[in-house]
């Protein structure tokens, strides 16, 4: 893997079962990414977007190929290895937000750091940088019920972003938002990259997330039809 | 991280407060039948225990044998010796003699003529000694309607119901007719001093009560007693002592060629209580287990259902690098928390409630016909199990239900989960 590459997939076929036969959900794709890129997986449903991303956020594994993320192969990839990897480096913004509804917009953005066993102290700047980089500082004792749906993706990406992750993988991240809450919160990310250099990896087909992309890679049937960097 | 939880388990009232609730209130329940079914059962033990078998009884093989009738004329001859050596062989049982009776009881008019008549049964206890502890274990004191104990040999003491039937009151004079135990005809006055009414049907349709110096003199059983009654000293019987007791007393005293040679029974093997106890045993095993079980399907689905509702959360906590046994650990220690504070709080209930029933139920319109020995009133009796048992389905289903509803999360490929769990 070159020095830059932080995702390498080559050859990667992703299959499942269904009734007695399989579906094959990825045919061969090889790709890499590097770091501090702003890239985007595009095409239309069930053409293997989501499944790519999880199979690289190691939430799934290869039917044959091999995934390679941040130096870790899925090869010799067991469950801990791969919570280690999700732990570690990779942070996730979900369609829904995900927070948890019962903690405060700073115990939502300080729960990976707990997990990561971050000292109090650090944690405590950790947290307050990571909400004041999308704008937040001001709603950090309300739960997620009184925020609204831009402000609660703005916190998924404050937790997502909170460990300085090297990859960050959005699914759909603007599918439930208007489109100038679309447009803040890609901005938020794209500032991001552009500040702490963190790759941003998009699986999406909405066109307000496509025009931000540097790279569109498009699928369709679960092969690569085109793989083309924007300038 | 441990805080980090279980703020978020005290802010969530569905995940807390609730789970507790339905803890607590199984838990409670759980205590109040444990305590509820040992005190209705356990009761009517001890009362067939104190007013007719002890814990263990001594009586004349040929007396046991024809027990019904009431043989006297087959009474322990020289109690008194036979007494001494069993209080210095097992000095720390408390025996009393006792003699069951029955007879007719004569109430005279003004001129000595007879007024009312009625078949009565009796029991001739030690009341006069003062140590014999049997106006306490007759529990004479409290069951006084009219009158007093007795203060001498011959006053008795009639059953309240007895009493009004023959339409006698307190210092009226009253004759008893029996016979003695050499089969001869007695007829001997006694002086009415109270009534007493003791809640239990058969005691009270013609119960008499008197020291056992008058009935001896009565009955000619000088130096001889029907009964010598065995209790254990903290009062609660012991079945497996018992048997071991009446086994040794047994090899030592019997004589199979002397009909009036003693034998102990212990109670278990008196009054058909074998199958009493037995079922006894069965019964309360039987409820509490049906009920543990019961209550831990509850709470099973509880936990079941409380995991269902954080599939999301759950998705979560595995996309941002939590590791399913860290997840599961978790979930087990919420259980416990929970299955801890709604076990403490049901059995804080269950307690209370059952305190509140040892006043009792009063079912004694239903015995009115009954010649069960057993009390009128049910009341629950608060035993030390009472204090854990509740924490069985409180505390284990909870955390059994919790593990066994995250053994789905903590088995599946993290992919397939990660589609259930609609993240």
């Amino acid at each position: 893997m070159e020095n830059n590459t932080i995702i390498k997939i080559e050859n990667l076929v992703k299959q499942f079962p269904v009734g007695g036969g399989t579906f094959t959900a990825l045919n061969g794709i090889s790709l890499s990414f590097g770091k501090g890129e702003f890239s985007g997986i595009v095409g239309p449903s069930g053409s293997g977007k989501t499944t790519l991303l999880n199979i690289i956020g190691s939430l799934d594994s290869p039917t044959k190929g091999e995934v390679t993320v941040m130096g870790t192969g899925s090869g010799g990839m067991n469950a801990k290895t791969a919570s280690q990897l999700r732990k570690n480096h990779i942070g996730f913004i979900f369609q829904t937000y995900n927070l948890m509804s019962v903690y405060t917009v700073y115990e939502n953005v300080e729960f990976p750091l707990l997990l990561l066993k971050m000292p109090a102290s650090e944690r405590r700047k950790a947290v307050l940088d990571a909400i004041e980089w999308v704008g937040l500082t001001d709603k950090i004792k309300s739960r997620p019920p009184q925020l609204s749906g831009g402000e609660s993706q703005r916190v998924a990406i404050a937790r997502a972003m909170v460990k300085r992750p090297g990859l960050v993988l959005a699914d759909e991240p603007t599918a439930n938002l208007d489109a100038a809450n679309s447009h803040h919160i890609l901005q938020t990310m794209e500032t991001l990259n552009k500040e702490l250099k963190t790759t941003f990896l998009f699986a999406t087909h909405d066109d307000k997330v496509i025009r931000y992309l540097k790279r569109i890679v498009t699928l369709a049937d679960g092969k690569v039809v085109s793989d083309e960097s924007v300038k | 991280m441990l805080s980090f939880y279980l703020k978020g388990l005290l802010r969530d009232r569905s995940r807390s407060l609730m789970p507790i609730i339905v803890v607590a209130i199984g838990v409670a329940l759980v205590v109040l039948i444990q305590c509820w079914i040992t005190g209705v059962l356990g009761d009517m033990i001890d009362f067939n225990a104190n007013f007719s078998t002890g814990h263990v009884k001594i009586m004349s093989r040929t007396y046991y044998e024809n027990i019904d009738q009431l043989p006297n004329d087959l009474a322990l001859l020289e109690s008194d010796e036979l007494l001494g050596k069993i209080k210095d062989q097992y000095p720390g049982m408390m025996w009393v003699e006792r003699i069951q009776f029955g007879g007719l009881v004569d109430a005279p008019d003004e001129n000595g003529e007879t007024k009312e008549q009625g078949p009565g049964g009796g029991m001739a206890v030690d009341l006069l000694s003062g140590k014999s502890g049997e106006a306490e274990r007759l529990n004479l004191e409290r069951s006084l309607v009219r009158g007093a104990l007795p203060a001498g040999s011959f006053e008795i003491l009639l059953s309240d119901d007895f009493a009004r039937k023959l339409d006698v009151q307190v210092g009226d004079p009253v004759t008893l007719i029996g016979s003695t135990m050499f089969g001869a005809m007695s007829i001997t006055n006694f002086t009415v001093c109270g009534t007493v009414r003791f809640g239990s049907a058969v005691l009270d349709r013609g119960g008499i009560i008197a020291d056992i110096s008058g009935i001896r003199s009565a009955f000619d059983m000088t130096g001889a007693t029907g009964e010598i009654l065995g209790f254990f000293p903290d009062g609660y019987y012991d079945d497996e002592a018992a048997g071991k007791l009446s086994s040794e007393f047994n090899e030592t005293y019997s004589d199979p060629q002397d009909e009036y040679a003693p034998v102990m029974v212990p109670l278990r093997e008196q009054n058909n209580l074998t199958g009493y106890l037995d079922l006894v045993g069965y019964m309360k095993s039987f409820i509490i287990i049906i009920f543990v079980i019961a209550m831990s399907i509850v709470l099973w689905n509880s936990g079941l259902l409380g995991g269902l509702r954080r599939y999301g959360e759950m998705g979560l906590r595995l996309a941002i690098g939590e590791e399913k046994p860290h997840i599961y650990r978790s979930l087990i220690t919420e259980a416990v928390f929970i299955g801890l504070a709604g076990s403490v709080a049901g059995t804080a209930i269950g307690l209370l409630f059952s305190y509140w029933m040892t006043k009792g139920i009063d079912i004694s319109g239903m015995l009115s016909n009954s010649t069960m020995m057993m009390q009128g009133v049910m009341k629950a009796e608060i035993v030390p199990a009472a204090y854990y048992i509740g924490f069985i389905p409180g505390v284990l289903a909870t955390v059994l239900g919790t593990a066994l509803a995250g053994i789905g999360i903590y088995k599946r490929q993290t992919a397939q989960l990660f589609k259930e769990l609609q993240v």
